[in-house]
């Protein structure tokens, strides 16, 4: 069990606050009234709703279907009436509202009907669709849809598979008791995994200061039929990360750019196997998950929570004080403040994190940057952050990207160290967001300037079509004129005015025939076909409008 | 207010107040070897550029707090205190502190903002515009008749009445200046350095002080304060270069380790080549900065029309700072093996 280990560059040691939650039993969150499910909770397209206002649902109903490849299906956590399908606050950076199905619950928590599936005997691709539609996502916090990660693609088998069980993040203890009271599940759920992936070496890696999971991990380990190796990895934030837990557990790189799978390594959260075997051994779709509940509450700890519950429900049942100063769904590093309670609980809430002045005193007033490369040396991905700063400051994206912006993985060491307190996530952010923007804006205009260039060219092919036609017709005209019999010797200013008065009437004619036409008391058949045309046209128009709409997320 | 909600609490004013403890050892030493007079020095350096950062941040709109107590511009005094004969004139301490805190410092956009290092500038315009006075140095005591106590020395400084044969009695030729006049004379370096002002590797008295320096800058070190980068760059920099002379024609150039036991040396190498704001920022680019300086220190000993260079090797080394860090960018986690140069 002694494997050699590597280790990442950079890193922090933030005070890891993991005792606060872990030592109490997990507790599962009783039914909340009323429950409020996004249809986007992972990365991709949002569900897309399959239920109307007023439908009865029962637990575990899909209620929202997976659109496309890299998506996931969304369900009903409990029975009840779907009371809307509206925008509500959801938890998300942008602090935009977001289309959510609500469900009055009913208190029955009746099931629909479900089992268990043979992964051994469904054909892979087959499988895959079914875990799509049972809803499984990375739990780690990214919520990438797991039956895409579970694709080993054309060489059909990924020989490395990483079990991240590192959980780096201060405060949060979800993973750490997942692995404590369900062991045997993660692994029954790392076989299905390994089934699909075709994986000959299994790793689960586990921070040092998680002595209990790593026992009971190995415990497990050694009632399955397949070697898996527990590795006990030092704790350094963010040695969670993926790449990191690689470069720890393998000593190798993620190329930039590319993914892991293109060096044969594919990593999942171990709440994703939990969830997996859930998914697989009993049919049940992800409509629940351990939630930490943790900081200035009375009694932190981890709950079993259905997804939807909203979140000021958890932090009343920990137990509420006075003093709080906010709440971040996530860690100190990473996590997002909410804008308010009432949002649900999501496939990506691994901790709700309730802040006080004592636990999260306001960060003090920035000072420049004396290039003091402190934050360079925590900086996981290697790259200069007082470069980034100053070209992200000075609003110079070429230079900031060509410093390699977009390699940063937004893990916050280098604004935890920097002593002139500078928020300079903040400034990596707001660079990405400009750069995505203007790409946008370059894509749309570069497409409106295609599309400019094309209808002066067919303008002008029409013109030149329309001119040889009407010289064709002057010629087949004059021709003619020519060969009248009566006419002896036309003149040429005969023939011009033969051809006006030619072209007069033709004109006339064109005209009377454009004039009022009766649209009214149509056929009812006609009317319909306008009325799709009308519709395809106002389809087209809404298109060129937003060309890009799904290439939002880069 | 977005990620992350925790920090360090490390601040820049606890990065200054350690370079500041980290030059007392070679305060302490400087007291013992050349009298109390530096403390006189230190006091007038540090209120004229306190008065100076005040004075500027307000004309630029700034707050005091935090720019006034970050120390940053005390750091600047006491450096360019330290870089002074003992016993400089009020006026030349007075005059170096505001052009580094005024003209190097804040003209050029306050904390964080300077090309060069202002304590360097300081001294750099006072070399060049009072040589005389700037080369005045007091002896060590060891080879003083009558010492000076602290009043006698504030007298001096501050032009009180103080008998031209009491100062002629305290000042003399610093070691480099007089190797640097012996060799001008057709003297060999043996020769010269039988004088009484030569101890072991350095000066008497002034090897005790570059010795407390270096303590002082390893500290730092230790405290991860400074990188090693820069230090063993501008060491091995010297060394290098005053050994490969000294190698040819032993007679003519200095010994490596004389060169390298300078005062001005491992304050340079500890505490003024290391400014982050000024130097280098890549690991790379912190190695050539350091070794560049190193060696036009010794070029400038050597040939040029100063006894020491230190001040502006450092300073020429500033200069070429944005062209080293751009061609020496690291490689990144997952990328090329071997790093590619940002095209400018």
């Amino acid at each position: 069990m002694s494997r050699e280990l590597f280790k990442f560059k950079g890193g922090v040691h933030p005070p890891e606050h993991k005792t606060e939650s872990n030592a109490r039993p997990i507790h599962a969150a009783p039914l909340p009234r009323k429950l409020v499910i996004p249809l986007r909770q992972h990365i991709g397209n949002p569900a897309k709703p399959l239920v109307n206002v007023g439908d009865r649902v029962l637990k575990g109903q899909m209620i929202g279907e997976a659109d496309g490849t890299i998506s996931a299906a969304v369900h009903a956590s409990s029975s009840g009436i779907v009371t809307a399908i509206d925008l509500q606050p959801v938890p998300h950076i942008s602090g935009l509202p977001d289309l959510c199905i609500s469900i009055e619950t009913d208190g029955r928590d009746e099931w629909i009907e479900h089992g268990p599936l043979d992964y051994r005997t469904l054909a892979p691709a087959d499988l895959r669709i079914r875990l799509r539609d049972l809803g499984l996502a990375g739990l780690g916090g990214a919520v990438f849809p797991s039956a895409v990660k579970l694709d080993p693609g054309a060489t059909q088998h990924c020989p490395t598979l990483i079990i991240n069980g590192g959980e780096c993040e201060p405060w949060i203890t979800c993973d750490d008791v997942l692995m404590r009271t369900r062991a045997d599940e993660i692994l029954q759920g790392v076989a299905i995994m390994r089934h699909l992936l075709g994986s000959t070496e299994i790793l689960v890696g586990i921070e040092d200061n998680k002595p209990e999971a790593v026992a009971a991990m190995h415990a497990a380990a050694a009632r399955m039929d397949f070697a898996v190796e527990i590795v006990v990895v030092p704790a350094r934030y963010p040695g969670g990360g993926a790449k990191q837990m690689i470069q720890v557990l393998t000593g190798r790189e993620v190329p930039s750019g590319k993914l892991s799978t293109d060096i044969g390594i594919q990593v999942f959260n171990v709440g994703t196997a939990y969830a997996l075997a859930r998914a697989v051994h009993h049919g049940e779709p992800l409509i629940s998950r351990l939630v930490t509940v943790t900081g200035h509450v009375l009694r932190p700890q981890n709950f079993e929570v259905l997804i939807g519950t909203p979140m000021h429900t958890l932090i009343t049942l920990a137990g509420d004080r006075d003093g709080t100063t906010g709440v971040l769904m996530g860690g100190p590093m990473m996590g997002m403040p909410m804008p308010n309670l009432d949002v649900p609980v999501v496939k990506a809430t691994n901790c709700i994190l309730v802040q006080s002045a004592e636990l999260f005193p306001p960060l003090p007033k920035a000072l420049p940057c004396i290039r003091c490369t402190r934050c360079a040396d925590a900086c996981p991905a290697e790259l200069q952050p007082q470069e980034l700063f100053r070209f992200a400051k000075a609003a110079d994206f070429g230079r900031a990207q060509e410093y390699h912006l977009f390699d940063c993985i937004e893990c916050g060491c280098c604004s935890y160290v920097c002593p002139s307190h500078i928020p300079l996530v903040d400034f990596y952010r707001y660079a990405k967001g400009e750069i995505w923007t203007r790409e946008k804006d370059k894509r749309a205009a570069d497409l409106a300037r295609e599309r400019h260039a094309f209808r002066q060219f067919r303008q002008e092919r029409e013109k030149k079509e329309k001119a040889e036609k009407l010289a064709a017709k002057a010629q087949a005209k004059r021709a003619e004129l020519a060969a009248a019999p009566d006419a002896a010797a036309p003149s040429e200013a005969d023939a011009k005015k033969a051809l006006i008065a030619a072209a007069l009437a033709r004109a006339q004619a064109k005209k009377a025939g454009t004039v009022p036409k009766n649209t009214d008391h149509l056929s009812p058949g006609t009317q319909q076909e306008i009325e799709e045309i009308e519709a395809r046209r106002a389809k087209i128009r809404e298109l060129a409008h937003q060309p890009l709409e799904s290439e939002e997320k880069p | 207010m977005p990620s992350p909600f925790i920090i360090d609490r490390s601040s820049v004013t606890q990065v200054m107040a350690w370079v500041l403890a980290a030059l007392l050892p070679g305060i302490a030493v400087y007291v013992w070897v050349f009298g109390p007079g530096i403390l006189v020095t230190l006091s007038l350096a540090t209120v004229t550029a306190l008065a100076a950062e005040a004075a500027m941040l307000k004309a630029r709109s700034y707050p005091a707090q935090p720019f006034l107590t970050d120390l940053s511009a005390v750091v600047t005094a006491w450096l360019l205190a330290l870089s002074l004969p003992a016993l400089a004139p009020w006026w030349l301490i007075v005059t170096g502190t505001l052009f580094a805190i005024v003209v190097a410092k804040h003209l050029y956009g306050g904390l964080g903002q300077n090309i060069f290092n202002p304590a360097m500038v300081g001294y750099a315009v006072l070399i060049v515009s009072f040589p005389v006075q700037m080369t005045q140095w007091a002896g060590p005591l060891e080879l003083t008749a009558a010492p000076l106590t602290l009043a006698q020395s504030a007298s001096v400084i501050f032009g009180g009445d103080v008998s031209k044969a009491t100062l002629d009695a305290v000042t003399m030729a610093t070691p480099l200046d007089s190797l640097r006049t012996g060799l001008l004379q057709q003297h060999t370096v043996d020769e010269i350095m039988t004088q009484p002002v030569f101890g072991h590797y350095g000066g008497i008295g002034f090897e005790w002080l570059a010795t407390a320096f270096l303590l002082g800058g390893l500290v730092l070190w230790a405290l991860r304060i400074i990188s090693w980068q820069v230090p063993l760059a501008f060491l091995a920099g010297i060394w290098l270069t005053a050994g490969f002379l000294h190698f040819f024609d032993a007679g003519r150039f200095g010994a490596p380790w004389f060169h390298l036991f300078a005062p001005s040396v491992m304050l340079g190498a500890f505490f003024i080549a290391t400014d982050p704001v000024s130097g280098a920022t890549t690991p790379r680019g912190k190695l050539i900065f350091g070794l560049g300086a190193g060696f036009l220190t010794i070029v400038i000993r050597t040939w040029g029309g100063y006894p020491d260079g230190v001040a502006f090797a450092i300073l020429l080394m500033n200069l070429c700072v944005p062209l080293i860090d751009q061609y020496t960018q690291p490689r990144i986690y997952g990328g090329a093996k071997k790093a590619k140069a940002p095209p400018a």
